[in-house]
């Protein structure tokens, strides 16, 4: 029984490692301009991860196929490096490994959070709200209004709970409930939620990032390819989280202008 | 100090009565069956719910037969609702992580054993002991409660994360008395796990017998001993935090509740609470929490291999150190669980570097229980096939930890069901083969017989296999954008995820059902098995020194052992055999004697 047992644990070891050798389920296509040392972070984690995985489970068999089932006369006998050699290899091999990945991780993280938007990327307010998000682009003023939430009023679609009789800044406003963004422009994206925690995240742009009440947070990213990709929440928000989605477009410029203008004109 | 301890412990006599011996007993080891059971009588509660989940999860619009009976507007026809999905996933989350994974292999075996291991009659504060068993007790009869009141129970989710958890009904079904039930069940368990950890640490520190140095302990009461001490920090602070909460409801406050949130067009009647100071306040509880469930798994699957193996670790102290390590950096890592929750990203990779070292001393002892495999009489039985499982099923959920605790991966996986397998596998799944591999191991003492030992080698086979098929997939899930905690897939990028969502739950149907292979070798053996010897595995910790089996009320009888030995002599020549016992004055040479 050890020996079935050794062999299926390199067997386990290998079928579980061949999905991800051949990309069979495996993260969406990078669609923007900071994702690669992302990219790269994770494939760097995976080799280091997936050779401890494996390495470890053959040697776990291996031992388990060796020294079972002894015969009477057979005596135990102690590793020749005993425990020294194995607090060695655990900080040597370990220790380089996550010295290596701490500093290459920063690198990739610094790209997103680090680098501040550079002065004309173009603002999006994007609202999270049990179980839609709302984008509003500032139009032609480049302002956006002053959000009042004692003024909100899904009844209304006043989602943002905006004074449109006494603010002139928000009569040029647009909301809408799916988002589109000009390729290759950086977007600054500037985010709240009006009621409890949410989420965005668009695999594709290798961006997650909460919406937290009482706390105005922000990101920013350029999508470098034209496509429609999804924009899903991940923070349990309550019975419709798992419907909580929206759709960001990735146009030309001239198809993004032409975009804003109808929306414009249905507000 | 000890002979106080003593004379406290030796006050109270064996009792008579049925209610004092099996109900309200003060007999450690009666207390340590008590959290078994409720531990098993929860294992199944939550097993069963994650089959309920399970089949929604492959078959969204699966009616489940008899579903309706569980809960009054969560599943009409029997087709689940969303938000008792959410409901049962949040119970089942909730009632395995604490009433199982916290339960069983802390307080029940550490409950049973650790007197017995350290040479005591009982703990040194039996009625704070017995308290700690009822106080959890009607913690999880508080926790099911909330099955039948109101709207049902919570969907938060088990981290409960504010203002979600803060807001009352308004946030959605159960998030009014659900929460409140919720909150005031684990405030109570808290209680519990405190009175408890204070019992272990006293009964480590003060009552070992005579000759029992610390270093002569048995590395399962090392385990238990570290644990306690988490239990106590970690504890406290959950407790005040879920009084917080509570509050939060009852009182009018708005501790984790900020200013200007809207639900259904009306402002919330709150403002200056803080939602990222509920994370903080949970995830320092939550982290050191998974060493919680997994040290004393650690404890236990080296006791028992020792004793498979015929030999000692590679280093008793390095292991114990190594465990020590892992206890102290539990506190410096927890804001791993917060890369992406708006926390300042300079703390992200602050909290970053103590998880990437954690893996040190987490390496350290794999690396030593690979190393001590090396050149062993390894026996395979249901107890050691359990340990062997524990270490490669640690290892597979350890090594998904590289990408979790680097924000810069995190941010493809975090809240996907790449974190789902990686707890469930480092954990869960462990921690369970932990508790199945000490449940085979010292069934015998605990009742006088053997466990069918066919059974429990099929057990282990499902059970291996199972675990793999059911948790591997989630991480390739998880690669591939799959978000957790959504009751259906309706992203587009989703639906081609569903076949495999349905090999999950076929898989986990067949491995739950292996479960009952077990349970019936449970109750089987406790009536039908074959009677044991008082140390049917030529061990030689304390507890196979009792002078009967199961041990007497006072644990020894007329006299508490003494030692003489460090706790593992395996693979030495004595009288007896490749062994001595803690308790044989005969002297041997040996490699080994560190102590």
């Amino acid at each position: 029984m050890a020996k079935f047992f050794a062999v299926t644990i390199v067997a386990i070891a290998i079928i579980s490692a061949i999905p991800i050798l051949r990309h069979t389920w495996w993260m969406a296509e990078d669609i923007s301009a900071h994702g690669a040392p992302i990219d790269e972070q994770m494939s760097e984690t995976m080799a280091e991860a997936g050779i401890s995985f494996v390495a470890s489970q053959i040697i776990l068999a291996f031992f388990i196929w060796k020294f079972s089932n002894p015969k009477p006369g057979d005596k135990v006998k102690n590793f020749p490096g005993g425990a020294k050699a194995m607090v060695w290899a655990a900080i040597l091999l370990v220790g380089t490994e996550v010295l290596a990945l701490g500093v290459f991780g920063v690198k990739a993280w610094a790209n997103v959070y680090f680098t501040p938007p550079s002065a004309d990327a173009m603002p999006i307010q994007v609202q999270a709200g049990q179980f839609a998000f709302y984008f509003r682009y500032p139009g032609p003023d480049g302002k956006f209004a002053t959000a009042h939430p004692d003024m909100i009023s899904e009844a209304n679609q006043n989602f943002y709970g905006l004074d449109l009789d006494h603010d002139a800044d928000a009569k040029d406003d647009i909301v809408t409930a799916q988002m589109a963004v000009p390729v290759n422009r950086e977007i600054h994206l500037l985010m709240h939620t009006k009621d409890v925690g949410h989420s965005f995240f668009v695999p594709e742009l290798r961006v997650q990032q909460d919406f937290v009440p009482g706390l105005d947070l922000s990101l920013h990213f350029t999508a470098t390819k034209i496509g429609k990709y999804e924009i899903v929440c991940t923070q349990l928000c309550g019975l419709g989280h798992y419907n909580m989605k929206a759709y960001i477009s990735v146009l030309s410029q001239q198809d993004f202008d032409d975009w804003l203008k109808k929306q414009a004109a249905m507000q | 100090m000890h002979d106080m301890a003593q004379h406290d412990a030796a006050a109270h006599h064996a009792p008579t009565s049925f209610i004092s011996k099996h109900v309200f007993s003060l007999d450690h080891k009666v207390i340590g069956k008590q959290y078994y059971g409720l531990a098993l009588l929860a294992a199944l509660a939550g097993m069963g719910l994650s089959w309920l989940m399970r089949l929604h999860l492959g078959w969204t619009n699966y009616a489940i037969p008899g579903l309706h009976l569980l809960t009054k507007n969560g599943a009409p026809g029997d087709v689940m609702t969303p938000e008792f999905y959410l409901q049962l996933m949040t119970m089942h989350a909730t009632i395995m992580v604490f009433f199982v994974l916290t339960t069983a292999p802390f307080a029940a075996f550490g409950n049973y054993f650790l007197p017995i291991q350290v040479g005591a009659e009982d703990m040194p504060f039996p009625h704070f002991n017995m308290m700690s068993f009822w106080v959890t007790f009607v913690a999880f009869l508080v926790l099911m409660s909330s099955f039948f009141v109101g709207q049902g129970p919570t969907l938060g989710g088990w981290t409960q994360y504010a203002p979600l958890s803060a807001l009352g009904e308004v946030g959605g079904p159960g998030e009014g008395t659900g929460v409140v039930l919720w909150a005031a069940s684990i405030g109570i368990f808290c209680i519990g796990q405190l009175l408890g950890s204070l019992n272990f640490i006293t009964t480590t520190l003060d009552m070992r017998t005579k000759g029992m140095s610390l270093w002569r302990l048995p590395i399962s009461s090392w385990g238990w001993f570290i644990t306690s001490c988490m239990g106590l920090t970690a504890f406290a602070v959950l407790m005040p935090a879920c009084i917080l909460l509570i509050l939060d409801h009852v009182a009018g406050t708005s501790f984790f509740v900020s200013s200007n949130i809207v639900i259904n067009d009306q402002m919330q009647p709150h403002s200056g609470g803080s939602t990222l100071l509920w994370q903080h306040l949970f995830w320092f509880f939550g982290h050191p929490e998974v060493y919680i469930a997994i040290v004393p798994g650690m404890g236990i699957v080296s006791h028992v291999l020792i004793t498979n193996m015929r030999k000692p670790m590679l280093s008793h102290r390095v292991l114990i150190y190594s465990f020590g390590a892992l206890a102290v950096l539990s506190y410096m890592v927890y804001g791993h669980h917060m890369f992406v929750s708006g926390m300042n990203p300079v703390s992200s990779l602050a909290f970053s570097f103590p998880t990437l070292v954690i893996t040190i001393p987490s390496t350290i002892v794999v690396l030593i229980w690979l190393g001590s495999l090396y050149g062993a009489k390894l026996r395979i039985n249901a107890a050691s096939l359990f340990g062997l499982g524990f270490i490669s099923m640690f290892i597979a959920g350890g090594v998904s930890g590289f990408f979790l605790a680097q924000p810069s991966t995190d941010i493809m996986l975090h809240a996907t069901y790449f974190v789902v397998g990686h707890f469930h596998l480092v954990m869960g799944v462990a921690a369970m083969f932990g508790i199945f591999s000490g449940t085979y191991f010292w069934f015998p003492k605990m009742y006088g017989r053997m466990m069918n030992e066919t059974l429990g080698k099929i057990h282990f086979w499902f059970s291996f296999v199972g675990a793999y098929a059911i948790f591997m997939p989630f991480h390739y899930l998880g690669l591939a954008g799959n978000v957790r905690r959504y009751q259906a897939f309706t992203p587009d990028y989703m639906q081609k995820l569903i076949p495999l969502h349905q090999f999950i739950t076929v898989a986990a149907l067949v491995t739950g059902a292996a479960q009952l292979i077990f349970l019936y070798n449970l109750i089987y053996s406790r009536f039908k098995g074959t009677p044991a010897t008082d140390n049917p595995w030529q061990a030689t910790s304390l507890e196979w020194s009792t002078p009967t089996t199961p041990p007497p009320h006072n644990n020894f009888g007329d006299k508490l052992p003494e030692v003489f030995h460090d706790p593992y002599q395996y693979g030495v020549e004595s009288s007896v055999g490749d062994y001595v016992m803690q308790t044989s004055p005969e002297k041997v040479k040996t490699d080994n004697d560190e102590a």
